[in-house]
């Protein structure tokens, strides 16, 4: 039998267990920018897993997946905005504007394929950009600050930064054990199927359109919440957040980390997120040792660093992180 | 006249210059295995693809059980009880037989919209693939990645799911291309049960399979049907002889008068 001690189960466990101590070790050394940045992972992962969900099991590669974090966010800082601080509304109403956005983009974008879909998903999402940046009322492309956080009653307070990052945590694990129930359940084969052979599923007698946006919906709304954690954690919302660099950012997070798994998007958001954080200073540090020189000039070009690494990840770790770790194997 | 199971009428199909369905009219009795057979290029598979609404015809009309099923898209179709194979195989090659084939029972067992349970744990997908599969000669080779099998293996697994959608006709386009003798000759044997139960449209260019299985046969040359009949009616025929037979050079043709 297959054991279940294999070093990539392990490791998976071991960063799982990890990001569950986080609060703790920030505690202990007084390090609250760790919090800051964990924190933010850990929602951008919920992201990257719900954009796995429709990328690597759905085959649709939405290159706009950012506009619902947008939609989340926007749709609470609007409604603190105008004196609605209820989470209680504002989580409803924000996840429901996404769906509706996932509903009416999906059932136009998911009439076309490869290539095609890229694109219009990308357009979809740069529309939403601009409406973003229009919006007058709510701070245009300057953004909108959120001053009191959503509000759970006495349920739980999110102003507190160790009870909000586990909020986020408890999401994070709840969208990765839902994707997992899902992708395999018989909605999961139909979704699956329809990636690997359309042509097939509709001979064997299935409508696969309306199965597709039904996922569609699901991992935009999953993306909501993500919107939703994101905007409380920055008591802040803006344009930026839906940007098109953002949506590619998302995608480099399921590919870099693996998109065979469901797990995969976690880790690849962990690392790139890291990366993008440490690389600057490996950089500057690295250089000084080589070159003798300061090297604080070169910080700025860790995206050089950066781009090369990903480009070696997708052309000879075609599982990601999580593919190498598993020497290959799919489940 | 109205007890075919299967009617095609006055069809007609054109790809730019290409004739490819020049007025086909045909009936499939129930019960019957109708083989249609004709040269490369003949339109044969343009014919299946019109009859499950992959292609749509230019003119003409498609009956399935006295309902007018000519415009109704493929999925219904599958659901209606018409399952085809494909020539070309087409399959999910990164699942593993059995999810191939749980998926076509899957189908005929209401909509997916479930989102909980694991598929691969629910006995009512997983025994009737497993029989679909071992019908076709594959027990024991359920849970191996289609991608890892052979062509052979892949061409069973093509009929195990057009069977596993309990269809009410099989449309069967080239079953046997690329199979070896013996694996062709344990086909012959899988298709003698199953028109015991089923209506088969067979189109196949082996011609002792055809021969030896069809009850009749139509003889489809630049997408016109020329000779439509009995098996030794067919063999006789001088116009299909000449036109596809190639008057005594094959084997099946050259062993009548
Ligand atoms: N999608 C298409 N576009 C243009 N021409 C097509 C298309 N599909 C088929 N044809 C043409 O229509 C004719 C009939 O093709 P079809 O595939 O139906 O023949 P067939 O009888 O199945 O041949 P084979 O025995 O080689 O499988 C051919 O000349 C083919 O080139
Ligand atoms: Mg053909």
């Amino acid at each position: 039998m297959k054991t279940i001690f294999t070093v990539r189960n392990v490791l998976v466990f071991g960063l799982l267990a990890f990001l569950a101590v986080i609060p703790a070790y920030a505690d202990v050394t007084g390090n609250t920018f760790i919090m800051t940045l964990f924190t933010r992972i850990v929602i951008l992962a919920i992201a990257a897993v719900s954009l796995n969900l429709i990328m690597s099991y759905g085959g649709m590669v939405s290159f706009g997946h950012a506009a619902y974090l947008g939609i989340g966010g926007y749709a609470v800082g609007i409604l603190a905005f105008e004196g609605i601080n209820s989470g209680f509304v504002q989580w409803p109403v924000a996840m429901i504007a996404c769906g509706l956005f996932a509903l009416v983009t999906g059932a136009l974008s998911l009439r076309t394929r490869g290539v095609y879909f890229i694109m219009i998903t990308l357009a979809f999402a740069q529309m939403i950009y601009y409406v973003g940046v229009s919006l007058d009322r709510y701070g245009a492309d300057d953004g909108l600050t959120i001053y009191k956080r959503s509000n759970f009653g006495s349920l739980i307070n999110l102003s507190n930064k160790t009870t909000f990052y586990y909020v986020c945590l408890v999401t994070l694990f709840a969208t990765m054990y839902l994707v997992w129930r899902l992708v395999n359940s018989r909605f999961g084969m139909v979704i699956q199927g329809a990636r690997s052979n359309d042509r097939r599923m509709r001979a064997i007698g299935i409508p696969t359109f309306r199965y597709r946006l039904v996922c569609f919906v699901i991992a935009g709304m999953m993306c909501g919440l993500a919107g939703i954690l994101l905007a409380n954690q920055a008591d802040f919302v803006s344009p930026a957040t839906m940007h098109w660099t953002r949506s590619g950012d998302l995608i480099v997070m399921a590919v870099l980390g693996g998109m065979g798994s469901v797990i995969g998007p976690v880790v690849g958001a962990v690392a790139l997120l890291v990366l993008e954080e440490t690389l600057p200073h490996i950089i500057a540090v690295v250089g000084h040792f080589v070159t003798g020189l300061e090297m604080t000039a070169a910080r700025e070009y860790w995206q050089l660093v950066l781009g090369p690494m990903l480009l070696l990840v997708v052309l000879y770790a075609r599982g990601g992180i999580d593919g190498l770790l598993r020497g290959g194997r799919r489940d | 006249m109205t007890d075919a199971l299967l009617r095609i009428e006055g069809v007609s199909k054109r790809f730019g210059g290409v004739i490819a369905s020049d007025n086909i009219s045909l009936e499939i009795r129930p019960g019957e295995l109708h083989a249609v057979i004709g040269p490369n290029g003949a339109g044969k598979t343009t014919l299946i693809g019109q009859l499950m609404g992959e292609i749509g015809p230019d003119s003409g009309k498609v009956v399935f059980e006295g309902n007018d099923i000519t415009v109704l898209p493929t999925w219904q179709r599958g659901q209606l009880g018409l399952a085809r194979s494909f020539q070309i195989t087409s399959l999910f090659l990164n699942f593993t037989a059995l999810d191939n084939v749980a998926l076509a029972v899957q189908a005929r067992s209401g909509h997916s919209f479930h989102f909980w349970r694991d598929a691969r744990r629910l006995p009512e997908l997983r025994v009737p693939a497993r029989d679909a599969l071992a019908r076709v000669g594959l027990a024991g080779r359920e849970d191996v990645v289609v991608s890892n099998m052979s062509h052979g293996e892949h061409r069973q697994i093509e009929i195990a799911m057009a069977l596993a959608m309990q269809p009410r006709m099989l449309l069967l386009d080239e079953p046997m291309a690329g199979m070896g003798p013996e694996e062709s000759a344990r086909l012959v044997e899988t298709l003698r049960e199953l028109k015991q139960e089923l209506t088969i449209l067979l189109i196949e260019h082996d011609m002792e399979a055809v021969f030896a299985l069809a009850d009749r046969i139509s003889v489809l040359v630049y997408g016109r049907v020329i000779a439509s009949g009995a098996p030794e009616h067919i063999r006789s025929n001088a116009e299909v002889r000449r036109a596809y037979l190639g008057d005594g050079k094959k084997k099946a043709a050259g062993g009548h008068g």
